[in-house]
């Protein structure tokens, strides 16, 4: 077992995809950086730190981004985004007759790069836009998300625009961070030196049960490829049907968790609302154990 | 009004005797607290260049010790050597500038 | 300007839109045709149930009213910072919202997005952010965080980013910034029935926001790096 949580963004796409098979656009040699990091005594990264190309997936053709995290925690810039622009156009325009069987991003973000502020927001726009077109033509688009980061902030509601979501328990998948939530509202509303609040409340095994990842794997690079495989062909067209039956489940759930439950008790009780059995138990099984718990 | 943070840039220059010959460029290590990367690309030779591009300000004798020792280990030449760094140490300075020459072909190694 | 009195300049007097504590919703007669209005007031914090509301409108618009526009009229603090939210998947039910949102705009109803007071971060990502286009009124403005947490979060010197708040476009909050950078298309001032015409005949389908950002000099990058991934061996 190799740790996808401990593995850097490169070593996340070379033991991923098909060995040798990865060829980068705009490589670390082209110096594409950012044009706002030094004006506040930040080092750039020579790839703004998203690694993006083609390449092969049990020997099809897919395109790839894979966010480095410990790289301005992989908060998304002007030149980030707009990498991650022009993979997902470059699937969808196909300008070299190379159309990928689907866009894999490998997320590891805190959302819009705050050292780049407004142009970070509108950047994470541009790349919700570009994945909505690129489904919209047809291309499914995965996200595998497993870092010690996780997947946050506008990152966190592109990930749920894609067609399907990989997640390991070690990661999450939210929209705002535990330290941001206390800083608002106290450590009462959000404790963020408790860890298991912080994976109860977004971590995989729970958004697994809930439904907000379609794929729930152990923290190992080569589970992470085979769900990414057998994800392949999940292609979910958005349609009026389609977004009705999510406003349903959306609504329901709204309704089984009522307001100001104590923090210890909240996850269990909707877990149970969903119909997980053995609820109470969740956070000390393993993930085989939750993988089989989720309702229906 | 003058920032009162800016990125330090610092050059230096040897003549190596290895030729490392052509080679695609190598990266390692990730620009995070206490890390840098090192990009590695064939450069004129005789000469080993460095760039180095660092948040942490005032450690330039330091890098010189440092870069004089790798040269020393590795003499290489033809190689132009970019570094972006975020306050690594000097140990860890040097392991990520031994992983990338280890990285070139086989060819360029000493 | 509050939402009453943008709505009568938009709509005049008999607009009959209705508030139900921070969230705006309607059809209203704009020069004889329908439009649905959908927003919020008293910069709403966005949570689940919020973003849910205002999806079911849209819905139902595309469902009842095929083609017709549709007017965000956006005033967030963003989304709601609350543990019950979070727990309850605040980032799916955002992403459920720019859904519907681009969904419609696919289906022939034209998207406007309005920042008549404030925006922030995923309030706007989900809103103005994934309409067609989005407008703004001069007074406004927009920002991913203030300032304080920003610091807090990014380690930086509160008196620097204070600094780059006035006179950085990247970090001023003021919608003018936005424009010049793409992400607002123009400012509304003076004749806003006027404006909203105008949007409504001429704002774009496809994403122009880089290359605006690129013509208007506030963003040089993003339209030349998405261009050389294309143009990439």
């Amino acid at each position: 077992m190799i740790s996808y949580a401990e593995c850097s963004a490169r070593e996340r796409i070379a033991q991923l995809l098909d060995a040798g098979s990865f060829h980068e656009w705009l490589p670390p040699a082209e110096r594409v950086t950012s044009p706002h990091l030094a004006q506040l005594g930040v080092p750039s990264a020579f790839d703004d730190g998203v690694a993006i190309g083609r390449a092969r997936l049990d020997g099809r053709t897919v395109f790839v981004a894979a966010q480095e995290g410990a790289f301005m925690g992989g908060g998304v810039g002007e030149v980030h985004g707009a990498k991650l622009v022009g993979l997902l156009r470059r699937a969808l325009l196909d300008p070299h007759g190379e159309r990928p069987d689907a866009v894999l991003l490998l997320a590891d973000s805190g959302g819009v790069r705050l050292h780049e502020a407004n142009a970070g927001l509108i950047a994470v726009s541009e790349v919700m836009r570009a994945v909505l077109d690129a489904r919209a033509a047809g291309i499914p688009v995965l996200f595998l998300i497993g870092s010690a980061n996780g997947c946050f902030g506008g990152m966190g509601i592109v990930a749920r625009c894609a067609d399907h979501v990989v997640m390991s328990d070690v990661g999450r998948l939210a929209m705002s961070g535990p330290e941001v939530i206390e800083a608002s509202h106290g450590v009462e509303e959000f404790d963020a030196r408790d860890r298991a609040l912080v994976w109860r409340t977004t971590g995989g095994k729970h958004r697994w049960l809930s439904g907000d990842c379609d794929t729930l794997v152990e923290d190992d690079v080569q589970a992470f490829r085979d769900a990414a495989i057998a994800a392949l062909g999940d292609t979910r067209p958005v349609t009026v049907q389609a977004l009705e039956h999510e406003h349903r489940l959306l609504a329901a759930r709204l309704q089984l968790l009522p307001e100001a439950l104590d923090g210890d008790i909240e996850a269990v009780t909707l877990w149970r609302g969903l119909g997980v059995a053995d609820a109470a138990r969740v956070s000390s099984l393993d993930v085989d154990a939750v993988r089989a718990l989720r309702p229906a | 009004m003058s920032l009162p943070t800016a990125i330090e840039t610092l050059d230096f220059s040897y003549d190596g005797a290895r030729p490392a010959g052509r080679f695609a460029p190598v990266l390692v290590g990730v620009v995070g607290s206490g890390n840098l990367e090192v990009l590695l690309e064939p450069g004129e030779p005789p000469k080993c260049r460095v760039r180095v591009e660092t948040s942490a300000r005032g450690f330039g004798t330091i890098w010189q010790a440092v870069l004089d020792d790798f040269q020393a280990r590795h003499a290489l030449a033809g190689v132009s050597i970019s570094i972006n760094d975020m306050g690594a140490t000097p140990a860890v300075v040097s392991l990520r500038l031994d992983q990338a020459v280890a990285e070139l072909a086989p060819g360029a190694q000493p | 300007m509050n939402w009453q009195h943008l709505a009568e300049q938009l709509f005049g007097n008999q607009h009959g839109l209705r508030a139900d504590g921070d969230f705006l919703a309607g059809s209203v007669s704009f020069e004889g045709r329908p439009l649905t209005v959908i927003g919020t007031t008293n910069h709403a914090p966005i949570g689940v149930r919020l973003a849910l509301a205002q999806a079911r409108v849209v819905l139902d618009t595309m469902a009842q009213q095929p083609g017709q526009p549709i007017l965000l009229l956006i005033d967030t603090q963003g989304q709601q910072l609350r543990r019950r939210d979070e727990l309850l998947g605040i980032n799916r039910a955002m992403a459920h919202l720019g859904m519907c949102i681009d969904l419609a705009r696919r289906r022939g109803h034209r998207v406007l997005g309005l920042v008549y007071d404030q925006a922030l971060s995923g309030g706007f990502i989900t809103s103005g952010l994934i309409a067609d286009a989005c407008y703004a009124l001069p007074e406004a403005e927009i920002r991913v965080m203030r300032l304080p947490a920003m610091a807090r979060i990014t380690k930086l010197d509160p008196a620097l980013l204070e600094a780059m708040s006035r006179s950085n476009p990247v970090f001023a909050p003021g919608v003018a910034n936005y424009v010049s950078m793409g992400g607002v298309r123009a400012l509304w001032d003076g004749d806003l029935a006027g404006a909203l015409r105008q949007a409504l005949v001429d704002s774009p389908i496809e994403d122009q926001r880089a290359r605006d950002g690129a013509a208007r000099g506030g963003r040089q990058l993003a339209a030349r790096v998405a261009q050389r991934v294309l143009d990439a061996a």
